[in-house]
């Protein structure tokens, strides 16, 4: 057994730079690369990739990061992990292999495909089954929008990634699988942890939140002294080294940019947490009131501590819907008095929409460089130099919003003057995929790991 | 003496649907106890009373010289739905970073706080 596995985030999540998996693998000694590709809206675009096509609805990305890490794992034995299978992970697979026999590396390594994640087929006999697939956080039941559902997805955890790892799968490919199993499986497979040992997963899963958002811990986005922080056009991205106790370092490459510190790492692991005391997931509850930070030498964090508890007996389902539809338009006003002739423009457009008997369920100003990110907070802003008025509608009728879209314009002859930054043109309308969150009893999701060589 | 946060602590935000995230770090170990016992829930929510339209959550990481809250209803729906600029929630920890506590004289040159300007 190795002593220590070191595992490496190569992709925050899809749109990160295209070239962090190759410089993850080449900069250093890891053994396993990760790969995050999903946010929460993702497998809805995903889906409709795949109506159009059915070849496609995995992150394409991939295919391109594969193809310039390829070496590293043909010959050194890295392994990747990564939930780009997205709605479709054997035809993802099909893609790798396809890369794979055109560089000359085909029957070199195995690609596991782990699947059951997707639940749209199975949504009306689910629902006629009494699983209400109730919003957790509004608690209307899945049937208010059954017929505008896009997409369905359990979110699951390491065991098919371990599975897959055990059959000797050098890359393995998932669907909807939490972003933390992605690193926790990997060190579960190397450090034999069983599914009850708690504080081992607990610590797995910490390792995982920490590294899941690509150089967000190494430096990217750091509030704390970001004047100081080095070459982030170099930006190192992290890997943790782990031992089987759970105890792990969180570190980058040498000769890259960024910052490991335990102000960089705390930072990370506030980002998007609810109750701190558990941290839900399929394989256990971790309690980050339990972590421990230390510095261990320059851009090294230890990491210890952990404690875990057993989960509960429900997975947590990412469901996409169809939710109308929405456009923003912009206009940019200066000194003298920039916000007090932006609020007038603001009143003239209401005025306006009012009269043409456009109906929207919701209409928001905001007044950029006055108020849009701290509100009233921001304080007195009648001096501004400029004003960007920012109006947005929503609504369930595209006529609606599309006619709204030519309302912007005409303010810049008919409005308030010193108006500007309309060289965009007409705002586009966007048709909404919402997402709806629910829980579904674990033993309904079943997973199958496929070996493809 | 007045001490404005952004003196004495760094933060982070994040979303979860309609609900944001605001972890507050002290920017020195010895200065958590201030920002345990004067950021509070209450002050907390006055100070985005008019931003967020729920209620606010407060959890306490001693072991990370953190708070966490959760702003309920902070994101105008929040994820696609929401038609605002910070629509997940990102900088929402820098708008906490303006909230002004009062904390006794005694404590405050004990702990060498910056007071605020």
């Amino acid at each position: 057994m190795k002593e220590i596995v070191r595992v490496a985030a190569g992709q925050g999540f899809w749109g990160d730079d295209l070239d962090a998996p190759r410089r993850q693998v080449e900069g250093g000694q890891v053994d396993y690369l990760m790969l995050d590709y999903l946010a929460e809206v993702t497998m809805s675009i995903l889906q409709k990739q795949k109506e159009r096509d059915p070849s496609l609805g995995y992150a394409r990305d991939f295919v391109g990061a594969m193809e310039s890490v390829l070496p590293a794992v043909v010959e050194r034995g890295v392994k990747v992990v990564a939930n780009a299978g997205g709605v479709n992970p054997p035809a993802c697979a099909a893609a790798v292999k396809a890369v794979a026999e055109k560089s000359g590396a085909k029957g070199k390594f195995r690609i596991g495909v782990v699947s059951g994640d997707d639940l749209l087929g199975r949504l009306d006999q689910l629902i006629a089954a009494g699983h209400a697939l109730a919003n957790m956080e509004t608690g209307e039941p899945l049937s208010t929008v059954r017929d505008r559902v896009l997409s369905a997805n359990a979110y699951l955890g390491s065991e098919p990634i371990v599975e897959a790892l055990g059959k000797g799968a050098n890359v393995v490919i998932t669907g909807r699988s939490t972003d933390t199993a992605l690193t926790m499986a990997p060190l579960r497979h190397e450090f034999g942890w069983g599914a009850e040992s708690w504080d081992e997963l607990a610590a797995g899963i910490v390792a995982g939140h920490i590294i899941e958002c690509g150089a967000q811990c190494s430096g990217g986005n750091c509030l704390y002294d970001w004047r100081s922080i080095p070459d982030l056009a170099n930006v190192g991205y992290p890997f943790v080294e782990a031992k089987r106790d759970g105890t792990f370092v969180v570190t980058k490459h040498p000769n890259t940019g960024g910052r490991v510190s335990v102000q960089t790492v705390s930072e990370q692991l506030v980002y998007e947490m609810g109750d701190p005391h558990s941290y839900i997931t399929p394989d256990v509850i971790a309690d980050f009131t339990t972590i421990k930070l230390a510095r261990d030498g320059d851009d090294r964090v230890l990491v210890s501590g952990i404690k875990g508890k057993p989960p509960t007996d429900k997975l947590k389902v990412s469901i996409a819907y169809r939710a109308g539809f929405k456009a923003v338009g912009t206009l940019v006003y200066a000194w003298p008095d920039a916000l007090e002739k932006a609020q007038l423009a603001d009143k003239i457009l209401r005025e306006r929409l009012e009269r043409l008997g456009l109906r929207f369920e919701r209409i928001l100003t905001e007044f950029v460089g006055a108020n849009a990110t701290h509100g009233h907070l921001a304080g007195d802003q009648r001096n501004a130099p400029e004003v960007q008025l920012r109006f947005g509608v929503r609504g369930p009728d595209r006529a609606a919003v599309e006619r709204f879209t030519r309302e912007i314009a005409p303010l810049v002859l008919n409005g308030p003057p010193s108006v500007t930054g309309f060289a965009g043109g007409r705002p586009k309308v966007e048709e909404i995929v919402a997402y709806w969150p629910a829980l579904i009893d674990k033993t309904v999701v079943k997973t199958k790991v496929d070996i493809v060589q | 003496m007045k001490v404005r946060l952004v003196d004495i602590a760094h933060a982070r935000s994040g979303d979860k649907g309609d609900t944001a995230n605001v972890g507050v770090i002290a920017l020195q170990a010895r200065w958590y106890s201030v920002l345990k016992e004067f950021v509070t829930q209450k002050g907390v929510a006055d100070h985005f009373r008019g931003m967020i339209d729920g209620k606010v959550d407060r959890f306490e990481l001693p072991n990370l010289n953190a708070l966490n809250f959760l702003l309920h209803g902070a994101l105008d729906g929040g994820g696609t739905l929401s038609l605002k600029t910070d629509a997940q929630g990102k900088v929402y920890s820098t708008a906490l970073l303006r909230m002004v506590i009062d904390v006794p004289d005694t404590e405050a040159r004990r702990l060498e706080l910056p007071a605020a300007k």
